[in-house]
């Protein structure tokens, strides 16, 4: 896969997650593909959340201009919108709990037929922690997958997680280059797929068993 | 009338001197960071506050690395980066026995070490590792969470069913000492915290039994508005004095 393809994944999924944030939401985005949702949200009033204790998260200053002592959840440094708040560590992980934050945004690793997430760490390989995921996949009210929708050829919805699982909550929304993917009861739903693939190359792709939804629809992106 | 006026004048004036001799004697002890750090024995178990190095007590921890204090615990939410930032100086200098923390990604010798056996690394996640601390310091006996039921976090813990739904027991976390950065103290030991770098501190502060504030400077008793104070005084021990501070 050639550098403008990656680039273009990235970009299907930011877009399309941007379509799921509504006006006046808190949103906590993870490190990576999730991140870069922010350039495409047209809703307004968003304020976005660092674990590490800002509520109003804004762009990155420009350098020289930096404050040392605020920074995101990845530590960069970061400014603050009009009205944002910055509150210590338990307050801040109350709000992701407590169900006071209304989306999270997370990259992914493997997903399963349950609709379990496996995001924070591969045995054998170097382990990173799971710094706040495990808390965001459990305490916010919708979590949101952003991922790729296979890691070199191997898939990553897949009947059960051969990684540990980040949590045993069922995650909202699945949304990759190719399908938009709503996890239930019965089972993983396909409800949208990407205008550049068929519906049996999504399937073809995807080790999960996935129900075909009778109202699928072409991915729509925003910006 | 003009006695019993007169007699409450004194009492008024009286209790005046004596509030302002009690304010006296809570001047907290302010120290050089060195002088301070002798007083953490080695084997000590440390809260130290910060993320990423943002809001962490960097002349404590320099301290520490000086006088070669090992064998410590440490309760920190990451372990820095390289270029001592956060903690990552005192994995550094292998003063570190065990760390419990949210996460290590950002400090390869965490990682390496932990994968040689040369350090007891802990993983929890960040929001429970936090809620225990506070737990401690607020005097309850754990934390019931969803985060980690039915993950790894959970293997050896205990699970509580109440009113039907199951919940994670996780344990409060005390320390010996907790080692905070802040923005402002005042000689009373009132803290003040600016924007991110509050994160873990004031909830550390409450969990230790010896508290060590690091302030970038002190400033006169009532210069902190009460409204700003988000480490009360009575807290804290002990302050870090300004480097150049006459000893």
């Amino acid at each position: 896969m050639n550098t403008s393809m990656v680039m273009e994944a990235t970009e299907t999924i930011q877009r399309r997650i941007a379509r799921e944030i509504e006006s006046g939401m808190l949103v906590n985005l993870g490190i990576g593909i999730p991140t870069g949702v922010t350039r495409f949200v047209t809703a307004e009033g968003v304020m976005f959340q660092s674990e590490n204790g800002l509520i109003g998260t804004g762009a990155p200053m420009p350098e020289g201009m930096e404050d040392e002592s605020l920074v995101d959840a990845g530590g960069g440094f970061v400014s603050a919108v009009p009205g944002a708040a910055t509150i210590d560590s338990a307050t801040s992980f109350a709000f992701i709990r407590g169900g006071h934050l209304d989306m999270t945004v997370l990259g992914g690793m493997q997903v399963n037929e349950q609709g379990q997430l496996a995001n924070w760490m591969v045995p054998g390989q170097r382990v990173a922690g799971m710094g706040g995921a495990m808390d965001l996949v459990s305490g916010a009210k919708r979590v949101i997958v952003a991922m790729k929708h296979t890691a070199k050829g191997a898939a990553k919805i897949v009947p059960e997680c051969s990684l540990p699982l980040t949590s045993i909550r069922r995650v909202s929304l699945i949304v990759t280059e190719l399908a938009v993917i709503e996890p239930t009861e019965e089972g993983l739903v396909l409800v949208e797929h990407a205008d550049y693939v068929s519906v049996d190359e999504v399937l073809s792709q995807t080790q999960a068993a996935l129900i075909v939804s009778p109202d699928i629809k072409p991915m729509r992106l925003l910006g | 009338m003009v006695t019993e006026n007169s007699h409450d004048h004194i009492t008024v004036s009286s209790q005046l001197f004596i509030f302002s001799r009690e304010c006296h004697l809570y001047i907290k002890p302010t120290e050089s960071e060195l002088e301070l750090a002798k007083k953490i024995p080695p084997g000590a178990s440390l809260h130290v506050g910060g993320f990423m190095g943002v809001g962490t007590p960097d002349r404590l921890v320099q301290a520490l690395v000086e006088l070669k204090i090992g064998e410590l615990t440490i309760y920190c939410n990451d372990t820095g980066k390289p270029g001592a930032i956060g903690i990552a100086p005192l994995i550094h200098a292998n003063l570190v026995k065990r760390v419990v923390t949210s996460h290590v990604g950002t400090n390869p010798e965490t990682q390496q070490k932990m994968i040689d056996g040369e350090l007891d690394v802990v993983l929890m996640p960040q929001g429970t590792l936090v809620e225990c601390i506070r737990a401690a310091g607020a005097g309850l006996g754990g934390v019931l969470t969803r985060t980690g039921l039915g993950t790894v976090v959970a293997e050896g813990k205990q699970v509580v069913e109440i009113d039907g739904e199951q919940w994670l027991l996780e344990k409060p976390i005390r320390a010996d000492f907790a080692l905070l950065g802040c923005h402002r103290a005042d000689y009373q030991g009132n803290l003040e915290y600016t924007l991110t770098a509050t994160n873990f501190n004031p909830v550390m502060a409450l969990a230790a039994e010896v508290v060590i504030a690091e302030p970038r400077s002190i400033v006169p008793v009532g210069v902190i508005p009460p409204d700003h104070v988000m480490t009360p005084g009575p807290l804290v021990d002990y302050l870090v004095s300004h480097p150049n501070a006459k000893r």
